[in-house]
This record gives structure tokens, sequence and C-alpha cells, in this order.
């Protein structure tokens, strides 16, 4: 066994340690121990999934000394660590570039729990990336919960509490519904673990034993995870929580917390249930009508709202929708095409939110679009991450948002009504973001006026890398998006089961 | 969709205020107020009619919703195997090993006990995390110390230290407490009982303590340095002791811990100095969550 196999296992315990020393030293260093966490797991996840990838190498780590259905178990092969790199990536990026506003946004004697709960937040992605056992991932469900609503409601003012404890019933609600899953499922298969599990769930459902019990399983754990990850008619907490919180807070909370969930439910489909079933179940026809309306309505919304963080959180439930969407055709070609999508937006949305953030800053604290006119100007960095962000949220290549509906589309022909369902829906979601991304991009660069120049704002060092380095991925996975379908395919081979 | 806000992308777009061309020759927009409040521009009368209207809608709905709910969770548990019984699927090789192994592989007599803090160790360490977690949390919210309190709630409290016979009765109750406590702490992997249990027995002394004897006194007692650093030591312990446990197991190293002779007090290998680390993060989350809803500060 190959020392890089603990890296899983060792980004877990190093960030619970963090978390912890976080919670009693003074808050400069909280910063600085969660910025060493996430460069160690930065390079751990990197080994990791060169070691995956050069080898072709899956493999199953036992947490202690007992094996499979009787210990605890993570796993990895080469989608884990991909999933779990872009996790940390993101986090790093957000906090980094929106460390300015944390300071300003958060009172000191709450900034040392601020970075105890990025360190949460990070320990319960890691553990939803890697874990191999379905009752683990509800335990650091729980934390990644309670870790997002106090990231949320950390920034003290009125509407950031309410969104919080918006958002914390919807959490809780898909909470409770993933666990009903997880016991009904436990008590017709006996098994917790994952290969256990689908071997289990294959042979009953082969038998027809118990098969309207697994069907309500199947329905309550995809259901929990939809709610939790935001799908329409349950994305109405979105536009609060991710535009009240300070923008690191939204990043990470829109970036990856919601793709957390969606990455769990996809070992979920695919490494318990097994994607025939799961398509028999019936299920996966009902994500796709929901992700499709979620697609027109997250974005319908985003066109009715007055305040660009408001419009930017309703696009995030559009661009879920896609996801969903994906999902409920299932095939590994419209997998790729979800693989991209998260990609995509996780790298997309806290820029854009970091974005606006110093939009409306340069616009003197104003949110409302008819305020924000020029502000480009007075912020030409964050002018230039919005507008690379909104081409990419459109879909025009070279920008890593055209891929995932070039797959999409790809990927839908062949499946008879879905086909004209999905090209359909794409067609219409993409001419709505036109609508909205691009009036707003052409609203932030119009001429200002001269008065309004003394909003002019300052960016620390930290905050235009982060920018610069958003942008910059943003272009690459827009332009290597063979080389990473290739690695999604090869990683297929050892995640699908 | 009653009205079209006028100042959302759309109303601006609808309206013409979008027209790029228009808008480069066109005199700039007013500077904005500072103290300029944003006013509604529907009809409040009209929004409350609406309102009504959605409330009943949404009533509908929910009491629908939930009777289907209700009536899908009822079917699925007709569909389930009967609990208990001897061909249930639950009653397989993993739970025979836990009854039948258990004592032999892990030390502890409570089966219990062997399960969640070693065959299942990594998700009982979540589970203390979680607790970890939402102690940071409600600290977040409710924690008002140095700071102008916004909200100072006097509630209606009981004097309960002039009262002789709860006071009285405290002092001969609260060591029979923390003695059970500390017992169930300590013998967790021997009897039923364990950090969880004995850990909240710990907290209801220190609570009670805090009621009748009044916050101050609570607060020089348990002074909140300390509380940090117990919680801090018991989830540093727990975390490493865990590390190297799960480091040998995976990489099938020898382990220097050996499970004992089970039945004797110090046996178990790890489950007694993990019972007492869960124990003591029960014991001071409990606590600090009844100081800070109850004063708002530890």
């Amino acid at each position: 066994m190959s020392f890089v196999q603990n890296y899983p296992f060792f980004s877990i315990v190093l960030s619970l340690l963090c978390a912890v020393v976080s919670f009693v030293v003074p808050a400069r260093w909280g910063k600085r121990l969660t910025y060493f966490l996430l460069c160690a797991s930065l390079y751990m996840q990197t080994h990791l999934l060169v070691f995956c990838a050069a080898g072709h190498v899956s493999f199953s780590y036992m947490m202690g000394h007992y094996p499979a259905p009787w210990g605890n178990e993570v796993a990895a092969g080469i989608i884990e660590p991909l999933m779990a790199l872009l996790f940390v990536v993101v986090i790093l990026l957000s906090i980094s570039g929106g460390g300015q506003h944390i300071a300003a946004d958060i009172k000191d004697d709450r900034q040392n729990l601020y970075w105890v709960m990025v360190d949460l937040a990070h320990v319960s992605l890691m553990a939803l990336c890697y874990t191999n056992d379905i009752f683990t991932g509800y335990v650091f469900i729980e934390i990644c919960t309670i870790a997002s609503c106090a990231l949320l409601c950390i920034r003290e003012n009125g509407r950031a509490l309410i969104a919080s404890v918006r958002y914390m019933v919807f959490a809780l609600i898909g909470s409770g519904l993933f666990l009903i899953g997880v016991i009904y499922t436990y008590a017709i298969t006996g098994h917790l673990l994952f290969p256990q599990l689908y071997d289990a769930i294959q042979a009953l459902w082969a038998e027809g034993t118990y098969r309207f019990s697994m069907t309500a399983a199947i329905g309550l754990m995809t259901a929990g995870l939809a709610i939790k990850s935001g799908l329409f008619p349950f994305h109405f907490w979105m536009p609060d929580t991710y535009g009240r919180a300070t923008p690191a807070s939204s990043g990470i909370l829109s970036g990856v917390v919601s793709k957390g969930y969606i990455f769990l439910l996809i070992k979920v489909i695919y490494r318990v249930i097994g994607a025939d079933i799961f398509a028999a179940s019936g299920v996966q026809t009902v994500l796709l009508l929901f992700g499709i309306g979620g697609m027109i309505v997250g974005s319908v919304s985003a066109i009715l709202s007055r305040r660009i963080t408001t419009m930017v959180a309703f696009s995030s439930a559009a661009q879920i929708g896609y996801v969903f969407m994906g999902l409920g055709m299932g095939g590994q070609a419209a997998l790729a095409a979800v693989f991209f999508q998260i990609l995509s937006h996780a790298l997309t949305k806290p820029m854009l939110f970091l974005a606006s953030r110093d939009l409306s800053e340069a616009a003197g604290g104003h949110e409302e679009f008819r305020y924000l006119r020029g502000a480009a100007h007075r912020n030409p960095i964050a002018g230039a991450a919005f507008t690379v962000g909104a081409l990419s949220m459109v879909g025009v290549p070279v920008f890593a948002g055209f891929i995932p509906k070039l797959y999409f589309a790809t990927a839908s022909f062949g499946m008879g009504w879905r086909t004209w369902a999905v090209l359909l829906a794409l067609a219409v979601s993409t001419v709505l973001n036109v609508l909205y991304f691009l009036y707003t991009a052409m609203v932030i660069w119009m001429p200002g006026t001269s008065e309004q120049r003394e909003y002019r704002t300052e960016r620390t060092a930290h905050g235009i890398w982060a920018m610069v380095v958003f942008v910059v991925l943003n272009v690459a996975v827009g332009l290597s998006s063979t080389g990473i379908a290739a690695l999604l395919t090869q990683g297929f081979d050892l995640f699908c089961r | 969709m009653s009205k079209i806000d006028k100042d959302s992308l759309l109303g601006l777009w609808l309206t013409g205020d979008l027209d790029l061309t228009e808008q480069l020759y066109a005199d700039p927009l007013p500077h904005p107020e500072e103290t300029e409040k944003y006013q509604p521009s529907h009809d409040p009368a009209a929004a409350a009619k609406v309102t009504r209207y959605f409330r009943r809608f949404y009533n509908i709905c929910a009491a629908l919703l939930c009777m289907i709910f209700a009536a899908i969770m009822l079917l699925t548990v007709a569909n389930l195997p009967p609990y208990g019984a001897k061909d249930a699927p639950t009653v397989n090789e993993v739970a025979q090993r836990y009854v039948e192994k258990g004592t032999e592989e892990t030390g502890a007599v409570n089966t219990v006990a062997g399960m969640i803090l070693d065959y299942r160790a990594f998700d009982t360490l979540g589970e203390s995390f979680v607790l970890f977690t939402a102690m940071c949390a409600v600290t977040v919210l409710m924690n008002q110390s140095g700071k102008r309190r916004r909200v100072c709630v006097e509630a209606e409290t009981v004097d309960y230290y002039a009262d002789p016979i709860v006071r009285t009765m405290c002092k001969f109750v609260i060591p029979v407490i923390l003695v059970f406590g500390i017992y169930i702490l300590l013998n967790g992997h021997l009897s039923p009982g364990g950090g969880f249990s004995g850990g909240a027995i710990l907290a209801s002394a220190f609570i009670i303590f805090a009621m009748v004897w009044g916050d101050e006194r609570a607060q020089g007692t348990i002074r909140v340095p300390v509380i940090k650093t117990i919680t801090l030591c018991a989830l540093c312990f727990y975390a490493l002791s865990k590390t190297y446990s799960f480091f040998t197991g995976a990489n099938h190293l020898h382990s220097v811990i050996s499970p004992g002779v089970p039945g004797r007090i110090l046996s178990a290998g790890l489950i007694l100095p993990l019972n007492v680390a869960v124990g003591v993060v029960v014991c001071c989350t409990m606590y600090s969550f009844y100081m800070y809803f109850k004063r708002g500060e530890l």
C-alpha cells in the first residue's frame, strides 16, 4: 500500500485538528492555520489525483482495524480526488478573494470562529467526497449544514440572520429526508457500506422483494440531497442566503457546499443504487423535469430581480437545474456533462459574487442595477471578472460554461421525448441567460458619471490575485475540455459500477 | 407576476432604459442620496390581497403535501421487514460478528460501546465534531460578551438560593449526580452508558449548580478558559488517538493498543479514554448551551 493512499484520511484529520486549534487561538492564527490547511490539502489532493490517474487505480481505505462490512471505509478513484481538488481550490480562492470583506463584515471577537467554520466546511466536504459509507455521509452532512449556517449568520445584519434561519429549515428538511431514506435502505438491506449495499440492492431488485420501500428510499435520499442543494421548487432560500452573506461565504456555499451534496448524490446513484435501478425507479425522470423547471424558473426570477447579488443567486438556481437535468438524463455522456457543469459553476459563481460585491462598493454600496452604471470603470478588475463570469454563464466558447452546454446537447440525442425537452430547455435557458447576464455586463461598462468617482475602492493584492486565478482557471477549463473529458472517462471506469 | 418592478432588469429593458446607444448620450443618473430608502412602488392593498390568496393556496398545498407524504411513509413502513424478525435483512453477518466476537475483538463487554468506538469509530469521531460544530455555531449566534446587549430580557427567575429546601437538597444531590456521571463514563465499556449519556448527566449537575447558586458564582467556579482548554484537549486527544488507530489499521501495522482482559475496568484499549473524551465534550457543549441561552455569555 502506497503512502499516498493515506491522503484522504490525512486531509480529514488535519482539518479536524485545525478546527479545534483555531477555536482557542487568536483570529490571525486561525486564519494562518486555515491557509496552511488548505494549501496542505491542495497538495494532497493533487498528489492523490496524479497517483490515481497515472496508475489507473481506485482503492478503499480501512478506517480502523476492521474490514468492509464491519468497519468504516473511505474510497478514492480518479473522480473523488478531482472533486476534492476542485472544492479546495474554490474555498482557497473564495477566502483569499473575500478576505478583505471578511475583516470588514465580521466582528473581531467572532473572526476566529469564522476560520473554525471554514475548516469544518472543508472537513465535511472532504468526507463527502471520499466516504464509502452512507452513514458517514450523513454525519458529515450534519457538520456541513451547521457550518454553512454559521458561515451565513456570522455576518450580523438582520437579513443575514433571517436568511440563515430559512436556509437552516430547508437544509434540515433535506437532512431529515436523507436520513429516513438511509434508515429504510438499512432496514431492507442490512448494510451501510457502498459496495455491500450495491450488491444487496441489485439482488433485492432482481427478486422484486421490498420494491416499494426501495423506491421510496431512493426517492427520499434523492429528494433530501436535492433540497439541500437547491433544486427547483426548493430554491427560494437562495437569493437571501447567497445575496446577504459575506462574499467569501456566498462563494463557499454556492460554489462548493451545494456541489458537495450533489457529488454525494452522484455517488449514491452510481455506487449504491446503480444507474439501471435508478432509471427504473422513475426518480430519474422526476429529476429531469424538476431540473428543467429550475433552469427556466431560476432564470426568470433572475431577470425579475432588482439587485445584482439576488440576480447572481437566482442564476445559481438555474445552474443547479442544469446539473439535475443531467442526472435525470442518465448515461455516462450526460454524467460527463454534469461534472463539467459542476466544474464550471464552482469556478464561476464565487468569482461573480466577489465581483458583484466589489462593483456594488464601487457604486457606493448600492446593489440596484440603476446605480451600478459605470461601476466597472471604477473597479476594472472586478468588472473584467464579472464580464468573464457572465460570458461563461451564458455559454460563450473559450469560457468554461460553454463546455457543459455542448456536452448536454450531445448527450441528449437518441433519448426519445427527452431529446426535445433537453434541447428546448437548453435553448430557452441560454436565451434567458443572455438577457440578464449580458445586459448586466453592459450596464456596468457604460460610462459612469464624474461625481461617482469618489467611490473608488482599493483591493488588496490577495483579492486581485484571487480574481485573476479565477479568470485563468475559467478560460483554462474552457480550452482544455478534451483533456478533462479524457480524465473523466478514465475516472468513470473506476467510479461507475 | 402582477406588475413589473421598474428597477428590475426586465423593467429597465421594457421601458427602454437599457438602450445603450441612447444611454451613452443621456443625462447621467442623479447621484443617489445616502439616506434614500427604497419606496415600494406597488399598492399595499393589492399586495395584501395577493398575499391573502397566496396564504390560502399555500395552506391547502401544504396540507395536501403532508397527507401524501404521510401516506407514502405509512405504506413504506408496512412494506418493511418486521423489526427483529429472525429472517430480517438486518440480521446478517455484520450484526452477527458485532454480537458474537465484539467482546473478544474490542475488549468491551458493552457491545454498543465496542461498535461505536471501535468498529465504526470514524462515525463517532464525526458525531463528536457535530457537537463541537454546534457549540461554535451557538457561540456565533448567542455570544454577547464584550458588547452592549441589544435585547436585555430579564426572565422571571426564581431565586432558588433563597429557598432552604432546594439549596440544601442540591448540596446533597449535586455530588451524587457527579459521581453517577463519572461512574457511567468510566464504566461505559462494561455496562450500558458511555460518553454521550455520562456527559449529559455531568452537565446536568453543573447546570443545577448554575441555576441555584446563580450565574456569577458558576462563572467564577467553572471558568471559560477551563472549558475551552478541556474541550480542546478532549477533541485533540480523540482525533490524535484515532489517527494512530486508523493509520495502523489501514496500513496493517502493529498497534500497541490491546483489548486487554474483558470485564476489567482498565481494558478495552482506547474505548475507556475515548468515552471520557466524548463525555467531556458533551458536558462542556451542554453546559455552554445553557449559559449562552440563559445569559448570552459563558
